[in-house]
Parts: C-alpha cells; structure tokens; sequence
C-alpha cells in the first residue's frame, strides 16, 4: 500500500489549489470552480482516513457522500445566485460586485 | 330701650347708611339720601332720648355715676384695655349739639345738592354740577341748577363722618375717641376732596389731611404716654384725684413738664391741628374747596369742635399738668395760642373777599376763643362757646351755601361764567331777593358778633371774658376783647356787601330763595342760635341774672366740679365786682357791628380794589389779604423741603440709583459671569469632549472601513488568514504548551 500521507499531501496540495483559484480568479463561477476543487480536496482527505484508518465502518463513506451531495446543491444555488446577479449587474466579476461596503 | 344700649347705637345707624349706600344703593339717589338722612334723623332721635333722660337723672347724679358701658378689649399682660360708652353731663351736652346740627345739614345736602332737578348737559363726576337746559312747552330753553352728579357718594361719606362723629362724643376713652377722630380726619379728607376733577379741591384735601396729621402724631404719643403712666385710658379711671395727683408729680423730664404737663401738652397739639389753631391753621380756609354742608358740618359745627371737645374733656389733667408753673404748662400754652390764634385769625378775615373765608377765618377765630377760654381756667365757657358756636356757625355757612345757590342761579341765567358766586363783591341787594337767608345770616351774625342778650354768642362770649378777666388772665382777656371788636366788624362787613344796598352785578339781580330742604334747617338753627345762649345767663348779672337760673353752669360744671374740688385744683371764680367785661363787650359788640355797617354801606361797584380798608390800610391790607404769607412761609419751609427729599433723595438718588443701580449691577455681573462661564466652559469643554469623542470615532471609523471592500475575495483572504492564524496558535498551545 502507499503511505497515508501521500493522500494527504494531494489533498492538501489540491486544496491549495482550489482556494488559490478561489481568492485569485475573476470569473464568478470559476470561483464555483475552485470551491468544487476544495470540496473534492476534502473528500480525498476524508477517504483516506477511512480507508486507511476505520474500513470497517461504513461512516466514513456515507460522509464522503454527503460532502459530494452538498457540492453538487451547493453549485445549484450558487450558479442560481450568479445568474440573478448578472441580471443585476451585467457582469459575474467577483471584483465588481462591491456594494456591500462603507 | 336702654340706654346704654341707645348710646352704642348712635353712630351705627350713619355707619350703616355708608355701608348700605357704598353697597348697594349708590346708583339710587332718592334711596341713598333717604338712608342717610333717615339715620341722621335715628341718630338724632336716641341723642335725644340720652338726652331727656340725662336730664332727669340730673348733673351731679350723672357726674358721680355717668351711664356707662365698657367692654375689654385688648388683652394686655395683667388685665385688659378697655373701651365703652358712657354719658356725663358734658357728653349730654354735646350729644344735644352735634344731633341737632348734624340732622340739619344732612337735611340741607338734599336741597343744596339739587335733588330733583335733572341730570347736567356736561356734568362729570369729579366736577361740580354745572346746569342742565330744559326746553319748557313753549320751546323757551331755560338753564336750571342740576344735580350733582355723585349725589350717593356725598351721602355715603357725610354718613361715615356722622358715625365718627358720634363715636368721639360717647366714647369713654382716649382710643375710640381717636378712632372717631381720625375717622373724620378721613372724611374731612374724602368730602374736601370732593370735587376730585379740580385740582385746587385736591390739594386742599390733601393739605388738611397733612396738617392735622402733624397734630395727631403728637397727640398719640400723648395718649401713648398716658397709657404707659397710667396703665389706662378710660376717663373714670384717669380722672380720679389720686391718679391725678401721681400724674402731676411724676417728672416727664422735658422741660421742666409733669407727666400731666407733657400729655396736656402733646393731647393739645392735637387739637391745634384738628381745631386749626395757629400754626397748623392753614388747611381750614383751602378746605372751603368742598361743598358747603361740608365746611358747615366738618369745619364749624362738629370736626373742629371735636378738638375742643378733646381738651375740654382732658381738662382736669390739663390742670393738674399746670400745677407746677412750668413755663410750657399746657393751660399757659393754650392761652398763648387760643388768644393769639383769636386775634390772628380775626384781622385776616376782615380782609377775605370769600363768603366762605371769612366764616373760614372766623372760625379759627372763635375756636381760639374756646381754647383760650381753657386757658383761663374755665372749661364752662369754653363748653358754652362750643355749643352756641357749633349752632351759629353751621347757620352761617349753611346760610353762606344758600347765597351762593342763589348767586348760582344768577350766573345760569345771565350765562356769564366769569362771575364767582362766591366772591362778596359781586353780591349786595340780597335782603330783598332771600328773605329767609338774610333774617337767618342776619341771626347768626349777630350771635357771632356777640349782640346783647338776644343771642346765644353774647352769653358764651361774655362768659369767656368773665372768666379771663376775673380769672387773673389780663393779657387773654384784652386780645379777646379785641378780637371780639374785629369780629362784629367782620361780620357786619360780610352782612353789609351780601345783603344790603342794591346788587351790584346782574348775577345778584337774578338771584333767588332757594327750597324748603334748605330754608327750614336755617329757621332751626337760628332759633338755636337765637335761644341757646339763655340757658346760661350768670346770676349776677345786671338786671336779667337770676331771672333764669344759671342752669348752664350748673349742668356742665357738674362734670368736673367735685373731682377738682378733690384733687385741691378747683379755683373758685368770683365773678363780681366789676362791670368792666361786661362793658368792653357790650361796646365791642355793638361798635364793632355799627362800624362794619358804617364803612361798608355806600360800596357800589364789584371790584374788590373799592375795598374801603384797601384805602385805609394799604398795604397793611395786602398782608392781611395774603394771611401774612403762612402758606407761602410753611411752602417754603416744609413743602419744598419735602418735596425735594421725595423727588431727588429718595426717587432719584435712592431708589433709581442706589438701589436700582445695585440692583443692575448684580444682573451685570451675573450677566457677564454667565458669558465668560459659557465661552471659557461651556464651549471648549463640555462641547469640546462632546465633539472630541465623535471626531474620534469619525477617524476610526474612516480609518478602519477600508477593510470593507465589498469584494468576496477580499473577505475570504482575511478569514483564511484568521484560520491560519488561529490554527498556528491553537497548535502551539496544544503541541508546545504543555
């Protein structure tokens, strides 16, 4: 078997990942994208722990699959919320919708 | 009824008509003159009663026992003071005057006060009626005498007068007879102020209001000094030889007075200012400015008679003051001042001009008559002259009043305005035009100048020469002597230029009787003038003494006669042996009458510059005219001086710049103190933190908005951070802490 800490060491670099692209990117859904990216990030996380830790309960994959249940619904509603902001403002530019502030 | 319970009624019933008429009846004039004289007519008819019954009981019953009711009053620290009622034979005497008189003018206030002529085309209240037009049934207008205006009023005021008035006849002690005494001071004020619209008429009641006052600020001190050498000041209790006694020799310390000598004095000044003697004389000719029941009821008949009734009553104290010879001993001042006052008062008088004037003048006159009279030693006469004073002056000036409504009623018809009714000059004639006038004046002066028997003045003038000059008063008796001389020659001038000869204006042609209401109380008071002298004819007199018993001297000696015979201070005046009073006064009476006839006779034109005596006298005249200047002296003296203390010391100085100019630099500096406080406080520091602590959260606040971009990646940077952060510590707290 690998090592543990090979699984970790991708999640951890996948999540690094995902939230670069997330503080980085202008695009509004290719923040969606990243947040995808931390979310599978942490599954892989989860996964490993419990294929390498606890086999034997099934807690860890009924977990791994809420998280991807979660994801996908949260995609929806944010995909819903972007595209009720573009009608808005004409733009999913995260940088340009700016008028929650002083 | 009771007596007693009669006496305290006598000045309840004018009290009441005040009260009833100030109240409610003031807009009803028939109503309002019914209640007063009605109450005059009440009042009347008890003193009448006191009277009779006095009478029967007798003088030297009455004297030891006189009716009397008291009350305690005050509560002082060991007993009362005590006030009440009582009638002696001198109050007896009194009460018959001053009822008689008083009914009388408040009967001829209604005639004299035009009731029931019409309303005046312009007349004002505060003004005297001035004459209504009336068109008659032919249209002829025809200007009439109307009523005055504030007819309810004099009614009110004459009715409080009357009760004070009757309060210091019956009172038996020196408070309530000061309350009655300053209640007509009031009056007297109220009435000569009467016409307030005039400016002359309130000046004059004010000048008497001042003048007497002068008088009754003494006066109170020495009935204060009494009460606190005597504990009382009810007459029983006073006049008890032994009280007397201790008064008379209890040194006052001023003076060289007794306690005695010192209250006589004081009490005297009292009634120099409320009698008009000299020098507090000067309010009673101004005080001719009020209607003429006025200056007859007031000025002749019962005010100015209330000061002497003062001193007649405090006359055994007066006497025991005298005991010691003291230079100032009340009975040596009061003959000083009562002659000379008679003299005084008389040479001006001969030369007024007024009607009302002269009576004024001779009133002063005769009122220092009566108090040198005291002076002498012989308070019989001074009664006497009182009360046949009292009845001839009031028939004088209400005679006076009724020539000068008939004067009035010329004036209306000739409808000249220039013409004062009331100047002597203007008139003449009269005789012919009022009959029932001319008799009564005529009755009257005679009693004034002291004509021979038939008057009542001859025999209280003769008995005041009588006591002067058997009494040892020499000095007294020449200057009444004189002043009787003047005083016929007054009087018969007064008749001559009124009455007699042709009328000298056509005011005086015009003129006529004046109505019932006014003729009948004259016809009264000359009977009384008439007759009232015979009650006191002495005994030994030539011819008729001893006709009629001397019932005078008998009554109202009594009063006096056994306390002075106890205290030791009764002089036996025996008054025979020479006939030489009785002939200066027949020759002063009858001579000076026949030379008043005799130089005024042939003055035909109204121009008082005709005056004989201006011819004679020059510019003797003018002095006496003028009255020697008093009133512009005492101007000058006082009335400036007090003048100028109110306006310039007190208002100016005082008042606006001492106490007003603390008053606004208080308001200054508090000012002043509220401004700096305001600027150097209130502003930099209380606002000055206020404003502080929101600048500083207005810079945070800028400062740390920045942080609020509004950019979702923004926020997710500072949580990532804060997670890492958070993470690191939190691992080092848990790896390395432990």
């Amino acid at each position: 078997m690998i090592p543990l800490n090979w699984y970790l060491i991708l999640a951890a670099a996948l999540f690094a990942l995902g939230l670069f692209g997330v503080l980085s990117r202008r695009n509004a859904v290719a923040i969606l994208m990243g947040v995808e990216l931390m979310l599978n990030a942490v599954n892989i996380n989860l996964l490993a722990f419990w294929r390498y830790r606890a086999p034997v309960h099934s807690a860890g994959m009924v977990f791994a699959v809420i998280v991807f249940a979660v994801a996908a619904a949260e995609v929806a509603v944010g995909l819903a919320l972007f595209i009720a902001v573009y009608r808005r403002f004409n733009s999913v530019a995260a940088d340009e919708i700016n008028l929650l502030k002083w | 009824m009771p007596t007693t319970t009669l006496l305290w009624l006598l000045p309840v019933f004018p009290l009441l008509a005040f009260v009833l008429i100030v109240l409610f009846t003031n807009r009803n004039k028939a109503l309002s003159h019914t209640l007063a004289v009605g109450a005059a007519f009440l009042s009347w008819l008890g003193a009448m009663v006191i009277f009779v019954r006095a009478l029967n009981i007798g003088p030297e019953a009455l004297a030891e026992h006189p009716i009397r009711s008291w009350v305690n009053w005050l509560p002082t620290g060991h007993g009362f003071l005590k006030i009440g009622v009582m009638v002696d034979p001198l109050t007896a005497a009194v009460l018959f005057f001053v009822a008689w008189t008083i009914f009388m003018i408040f009967l001829y206030s209604v005639g004299y006060h035009n009731f029931g002529y019409p309303e005046g085309d312009h007349d004002q209240k505060g003004l005297p009626p001035h004459g209504a037009t009336v068109v008659d049934e032919h249209g002829h207008k025809h200007r009439v005498p109307s009523i005055e205006p504030m007819y309810s009023r004099f009614f009110a005021y004459i009715g409080l007068f009357a009760a004070g008035m009757y309060l210091l006849a019956i009172s038996d002690n020196l408070l309530t007879l000061f309350v009655g005494w300053e209640i007509m001071g009031l009056c007297s004020y109220l009435l000569i102020g009467f016409w307030f619209a005039k400016p002359s008429a309130r000046a004059a009641g004010i000048k008497a209001f001042m003048t007497t006052r002068v008088g009754d600020v003494f006066m109170l001190l020495g009935i204060a000094y009494l009460y606190m050498a005597t504990g009382t000041l009810s007459f029983p209790d006073i006049f008890k030889p032994e009280m007397l006694h201790q008064l008379a020799n209890l040194n006052s310390g001023v003076l060289g007075l007794s306690a005695a000598g010192l209250i006589g004095v004081l009490l005297f000044i009292g009634t120099v200012g409320k009698s008009a003697q000299w020098p507090l004389h000067v309010w009673l000719p101004d005080a001719m400015e009020g209607p003429t029941p006025v200056s007859a009821m007031i000025h002749a008949a019962t005010m100015v008679s209330a000061g002497v009734y003062m001193v007649i009553r405090m006359f055994p104290l007066l006497k025991a003051g005298s005991l010691n010879g003291a230079f100032l001993s009340p009975l040596a001042v009061m003959g000083f001042i009562g002659g000379f006052t008679a003299l005084f008062a008389a040479t001006i008088a001969v030369a007024q001009n007024d009607i009302k004037r002269v009576l004024a003048y001779s009133t002063i006159s005769q009122l220092g008559y009566m108090v040198a009279a005291l002076g002498a030693g012989s308070y019989i006469a001074a009664t006497f002259h009182l009360i046949t004073h009292a009845f001839f002056k009031a028939l004088l000036f209400l005679g006076s009043g009724s020539v000068i409504h008939g004067m009035e009623h010329g004036v209306l018809h000739t409808g000249n305005h220039e013409v004062d009714p009331q100047d002597m000059f203007n008139m003449g004639g009269l005789a012919r035009k009022m009959p029932i006038t001319f008799w009564t004046f005529v009755i009257g002066g005679f009693a004034l100048s002291g004509f021979p028997v038939l008057t009542a003045g001859f025999w209280s003038k003769d008995m005041i020469l009588s006591a002067s000059f058997f009494g040892g008063h020499p000095v007294i008796f020449w200057t009444l002597a004189i002043a009787a001389f003047l005083t016929a020659f007054y009087t018969m001038r007064q008749i001559t230029l009124t009455f007699l000869g042709k009328p000298r204006t056509p005011e005086a042609e015009h003129a006529h009787e004046t109505p019932w209401t006014m003729t009948v109380p004259l016809m009264v008071l000359a009977f009384f003038a008439f007759t009232a002298g015979w009650v006191g004819i002495p005994e030994h007199f030539p011819l008729l003494g001893g006709l009629l018993p001397d019932w005078f001297t008998h009554w109202v000696g009594a009063a006096y006669e056994t306390l002075l015979q106890q205290a030791g201070m009764f002089k036996e005046i025996a008054e025979e042996g020479s006939l030489v009073p009785l002939y200066t006064s027949l020759t002063v009476s009858l001579g000076g009458l026949f030379f008043g006839w005799l130089v005024y006779k042939d003055v035909t034109s109204p121009d008082p510059a005709t005056d004989p005596l201006k011819k004679w006298l020059g510019p003797v005249h003018t002095l006496l005219q003028n009255k020697y200047y008093f009133d512009e002296l005492y101007g000058i003296l006082f009335i400036r001086p007090a003048y100028w203390f109110a306006e310039v010391l007190t208002f100016r100085w005082l008042d606006r710049g001492l106490i007003d100019g603390i008053l606004h630099a208080i308001a200054r500096a508090v000012f002043d103190l509220g401004k700096a406080l305001a600027y150097w406080i209130d502003l930099p520091i209380i606002s000055g933190a206020g404003d502080l602590i929101g600048n500083i959260v207005r810079t945070f606040g800028r400062a740390f908005r920045v942080v609020q971009t509004g950019r979702v990646q923004d926020y997710m940077v500072a949580a990532m951070t804060s997670v890492v952060a958070f993470g690191a510590l939190v691992y080092y707290l848990l790896v390395f802490a432990h």
